[in-house]
């Protein structure tokens, strides 16, 4: 310690003691008492009548009876609206990327670029590209726009009121339920907005349960299984309902999963009570148009497009090597997939699911086209026009059953979070013990249930 | 509904320059509680897209961009709301540090004209700690709606610094607000802040243990705030001062406030 600021510390505590012991409450109450003063003299306020309807919405809205299931009634609908509005995009991009893979490839081999360099880039880098692409634009283009307009509508504070119960008796912070709704669209994001906790206890358990919220970049692979596997066994007309009831139950599950592991961790690791905060329900706002387009669809859903782009180029051009080179007969792919099947059959999947979710790990967006692309192999460039092609492929050819969608979704909702996620959770923590902790908890949560799932199943089934 | 200002006329004199910093003459903070509309705020002026919300807590980082009025280039660094300057979450900490060590031209503390009296609290702090500050009333056109009138004269009165009605949304009002500015950092307009806080004593106090910091950590703004977290006992502060982390604190800020922050374009992204 230096000379000066020792002296410094010695002076200002016999000054404390000289002014005895409530100097600052003085202090505090002579702010508090002057603002209210000076606020009294500024402001004459008449009789409101806006003010009466936002607090007769927010009755309803955040009111004991009401506020939970209208919750769930918004968020099943914007996913019923999401699925139903991707479906014919998606299909159109995916037909129109595809042509073009075609006639490119096509053109290459007369123009006799040589067989591997074609497959390489179109049937390798191009087509990861084109799955994403075609996969993940349509719902974020729909989703995103619905979830900033409530996000700018004032609705989001109300969600955290409306949750704050349950997250209180987990041990949590209530401001959990920002971050968790941050996290729809990107874990990193929400980790990042955890910032708003003031202890650092709760401030991890939001940390550390971010991931059980379904990121954009697996919403793509739940909407996927959900439409195949439950909405095709209902009438047309219910089809898209029962996918989106579907989607809202991982949610729920997720959601249950998150409070779950906040009660375990803040009755073990991070012991303590759940802290008392305050929080203002803002006004109810009319979005602005421009900004709620900007927002949601350049800095939302291109910048999560851009990455998952990123990283699925690369990816493709993985697996075509890996669905290229031969050992003894068989693919590296496919070697890797019979390696792990034993561990993917446990848990009621099978070793590509595993191998794409290996491969997966900068970016959750590329699960599904890498298990397609590993599945679909070199030799047959089979193109999945619709659904039924889709569900011909995972069920007829690669023995899927409805154990197996199942445990996909919970092993997408579960899982390690991506690569980004787990740096940003370092950065954020600077610590490895968290990150480290942040990656393995729920990858292990995820086995675990997956396993318990499996064996109940087959015990029933 | 709102209408593009930068065709009209008033706006003549402000260029929205984004990222582009390049030299600034001038470093403007904007502080206000969550929510009041400091990021619509620093967006109307830079012309940059931070992102905006209607919850508290959605700014989370330092978000910098400039903007040149009156042929003067401003830096305006968009901070996270805070209720108080001696909270602890990390967001806002960053505003905290920034206010106390980064040494801005001007302050200005944007409160939200629905609740003036909550908002107060925060401008009574920062009045304690600078001198240059101007408070822009923000949702000039939310506390019409709800029968609300705003007497900024009074305002301006009581604290000792200027008090401007804006409406960030829209644009209305911005025009003044940065002439205000102006005046506030050439020293035009004097600014005779109401400082509140404690007894005759404890300002005593204070000014007792002022040239103590100043010796203990030279070249440090703010000594008088350290001073009253020192009476406070606050031991954070304290082991800040003893170990020297308060002088990296404060080099640190002013090394950032050098820096022409490409940043933004990554942070904006969240």
């Amino acid at each position: 310690m230096t000379q000066p600021a020792a002296i410094a510390l010695q002076r200002a505590a016999e000054l404390r003691q000289s002014l005895g012991t409530n100097f600052r409450d003085e202090a505090v109450r002579s702010i508090y008492g002057e603002a209210a003063r000076i606020a009294a003299r500024a402001t004459v306020t008449a009789n409101s009548v806006r003010a009466g309807l936002d607090q007769r919405i927010d009755r309803i809205v955040t009111s004991p009876v009401f506020g939970l299931p209208i919750m769930a009634i918004m968020l099943g609908t914007i996913f019923w609206v999401t699925i139903t509005g991707a479906n014919v995009p998606s299909a159109l991009l995916a037909d129109g990327f595809f042509w073009f893979e075609d006639v490119a490839a096509g053109a290459f081999a007369r123009w006799g670029v040589p067989w591997w360099i074609t497959g390489f880039i179109w049937h390798g880098v191009y087509k990861g590209l084109a799955w994403v692409i075609s996969v993940m634009l349509p719902p974020m283009a729909i989703f995103f726009p619905m979830f900033t307009i409530l996000e700018d509508l004032g609705y989001l504070p109300r969600v955290a009121f409306n949750l704050d119960f349950l997250f209180k008796s987990a041990g949590a912070h209530g401001k959990q339920a920002l971050t968790m709704a941050m996290g729809f669209g990107c874990n990193a994001a929400g980790i990042i907005a955890t910032r708003v906790i003031n202890s650092p206890r709760e401030r991890l358990i939001a940390i550390l349960t971010n991931n059980f919220v379904p990121c954009n970049g697996r919403f793509p692979t739940l909407i996927m299984l959900a439409t195949v596997f439950v909405g095709a066994s209902f009438s047309p007309g219910f089809a898209s309902l029962a996918a989106a009831g579907t989607v809202l139950l991982v949610v729920l599950i997720g959601v249950v999963f998150t409070l779950a592991v906040s009660w375990a961790l803040s009755r073990t690791i991070l012991r303590g009570e759940a802290s008392a905060f305050t929080l203002e329900l803002p006004p109810y706002r009319r979005p602005g148009v421009m900004r709620i387009l900007y927002t949601s669809l350049i800095d939302r859903t291109l910048f999560v497009l851009w990455r998952a782009m990123l990283t699925a180029a690369p990816a493709g051009a993985v697996i075509w090597i890996l669905a290229n080179i031969y050992v003894g007969g068989t693919s590296l792919a496919q070697h890797t997939a019979n390696y792990l099947n034993p561990l993917g059959h446990a848990i009621g999947l099978d070793g590509v699911i595993l191998l794409a979710y290996i491969i997966a790990i900068p970016a959750n967006e590329i699960v599904v086209p890498t298990m397609l692309m590993v599945y679909l192999g070199t030799g047959m460039m089979t193109e999945l026009d619709s659904m039924d092609d889709l569900r011909t492929l995972l069920v007829d050819k690669n023995g899927w059953t409805l154990l197996t969608a199942v445990n996909l979704m919970l092993f997408s909702l579960l899982h390690n979070p991506c690569a980004t996620t787990i740096l940003t959770i370092y950065k954020e923590t600077l610590s490895k013990k968290w990150a480290t902790i942040g990656a393995l908890l729920p990858l292990g949560l995820a086995f675990i249930t997956c396993f318990l799932v499996a064996v109940i199943w087959r015990a029933i089934a | 509904m709102s209408h593009n200002c930068e065709t009209c006329a008033s706006f003549s004199e402000l260029a929205r320059m984004g990222v582009n910093l390049g030299k600034f003459d001038r470093v403007v903070a904007l502080a206000g509680n969550p929510n009041t509309g400091k990021s619509t705020l620093f967006n109307a002026l830079t012309g940059l897209k931070q992102h905006t919300g209607n919850w508290p807590g959605k700014t989370v980082t330092r978000a910098e961009g400039g903007f040149e009025f009156n042929k003067v280039r401003y830096k305006l660094v968009d901070l996270p709301g805070t209720y108080s300057l001696l909270s602890a979450s990390s967001d806002e900490e960053i505003a905290r540090d920034f206010l106390l060590f980064g040494t801005p031209d001007v302050t200005v503390v944007v409160i939200d004209a629905t609740a003036i009296e909550r908002n107060l609290n925060l401008v009574l702090q920062v009045l304690e700690i600078t001198s240059r500050v101007v408070v822009a009333v923000n949702l000039m056109d939310e506390a019409a709606r709800k029968g609300m009138e705003i007497d900024l004269r009074s305002l301006s009165r009581d604290l000792g610094v200027p008090a401007v009605g804006i409406v960030a949304r829209t644009g209305e009002g911005l025009q003044g607000l940065l002439t205000t500015v102006d005046g506030v950092a050439s020293g035009e307009i004097k600014t005779q802040p109401l400082r509140v806080a404690g007894t005759p004593e404890f300002q005593r106090a204070v000014a007792e243990l002022v040239p103590l910091i100043q010796e203990a950590a030279p070249g440090v703004p703010n000594a008088r705030w350290i001073a009253i977290r020192l009476l406070d006992g606050d031991a954070e502060v304290e082991s800040a001062l003893t170990s020297g982390r308060l002088a990296d604190l404060v080099s640190g800020q002013q090394k950032n406030a050098e820096r022409f922050s490409q940043k933004i374009a990554l942070q904006g992204a969240q």
